[in-house]
């Protein structure tokens, strides 16, 4: 989903810079506010694994690809403010390291792709979280429908700012449609991706898992009193 | 400091997992148009796009300028962005880290 320059027009891409900006600027701080030692070098692994994550992508219907997003992934290992901040360094990478996604779309782009999936699918992993039965299987459950559900919210944030400064002259219902119909798809792939690699890592350190401290015996793991 | 060295296995495990998809799984990866730009082909917008800025980069997407063989060019792509997100995201925190230590 990394929109190059000339998707949406400047206005609106300086706008986005902005609410971006800010977004990550609170991810920081409130991530910092609750960061444990201990969470440094998690926090490394998780950018670079969804950096890894994102360059397999996978076929979906009719000549179309996807790949990991991986921002309930973050949050869900990390924590949601954290989760926001590893997943801006690695879309902030890719626009200067690798051309991918257009430096004046970079706004919109930490926008759809980190804030939206870990800021809002992270409080959705929570929530349903506790809608499931306790125990592992509810986390690896509600990590694979928050992510698959946030990529439909990022497909529609991406619709809501072609909606306001889309250069294209596609009316807007079509463009809704396309892009919430491939990426229900997309997010199907996501959720399946998150949910293994949620299980895996619970498999082998649980403790280190944010989203499964409520199952850690004994003192508070890394990052408990983070609040989504 | 057990756990702190458990942690460091963990994480050399999984850095060495993510380096395993960059360099084998990665360039076998589709190549075909995402989401979006399946979306912008299909509804004609796809022309919009302008060409990125520092399209001469040398690791521009995803490929090491230079090496011959695709495969290896997408895996060293992959090794450089694993090792500056890591680099980025841990050195980052670990300063944020140390000035809030010392105003407290």
């Amino acid at each position: 989903m990394h929109a190059p320059d000339g998707f949406i027009d400047g206005p609106t891409s300086v706008a986005l810079g902005l609410v971006a900006a800010g977004g990550v600027g609170v991810a920081l701080r409130r991530a910092g506010q609750v960061l444990d030692d201990r969470q440094i070098p998690l926090a490394g692994l998780t950018s670079a694994f969804v950096f890894a994550g994102q360059m397999v992508a996978f076929p979906v219907a009719g000549g179309t690809s996807g790949h990991l997003l991986g921002g309930v992934l973050a949050a869900v290992l990390v924590g949601p403010w954290l989760g926001a901040v590893c997943v801006t360094v690695v879309v902030v990478v890719q626009a200067l390291l690798f051309a991918d996604g257009g430096l004046t779309a970079l706004g919109l782009n930490v926008a759809t792709m980190a804030l939206v999936p870990a800021l809002v699918g992270g409080p959705a992993f929570s929530g349903l979280r506790r809608l499931l039965p306790r125990g592992p299987s509810g986390v690896v459950t509600a990590s694979g429908l928050a992510a698959g559900g946030a990529v439909v919210l990022s497909a529609l944030a991406f619709t809501a700012a072609y909606a306001v400064g889309g250069t294209g002259t596609a009316p807007l219902a079509g463009v809704a449609a396309g892009m919430v119909g491939v990426h229900v798809l997309i997010g199907i792939g996501e959720g399946v991706i998150t949910g293994l690699t949620v299980g895996a890592v619970l498999a082998a350190r649980p403790d280190l898992v944010w989203g499964a401290r409520h199952l850690a015996p004994g003192p508070a793991p890394a990052g408990a009193g983070a609040t989504a | 400091m057990r756990a702190r060295a458990r942690i460091g296995l963990f994480v050399g495990v999984g850095l060495a997992l993510a380096v395993a998809l960059a360099v084998v799984v990665a360039p076998r990866a589709s190549t075909e148009p995402d989401g979006l730009e399946r979306v912008a082909l299909d509804h004609g917008f796809a022309d919009r796009a302008e060409d990125h800025a520092l399209a001469a980069s040398p690791t521009a997407d995803y490929g090491v300028a230079g090496v011959g063989h695709d495969g290896l060019a997408i895996g060293l792509a992959g090794v450089v962005g694993i090792a500056v997100t890591f680099a980025v995201v841990a050195g980052g925190l670990a300063v944020l880290r140390r000035a809030s230590r010392r105003s407290a």
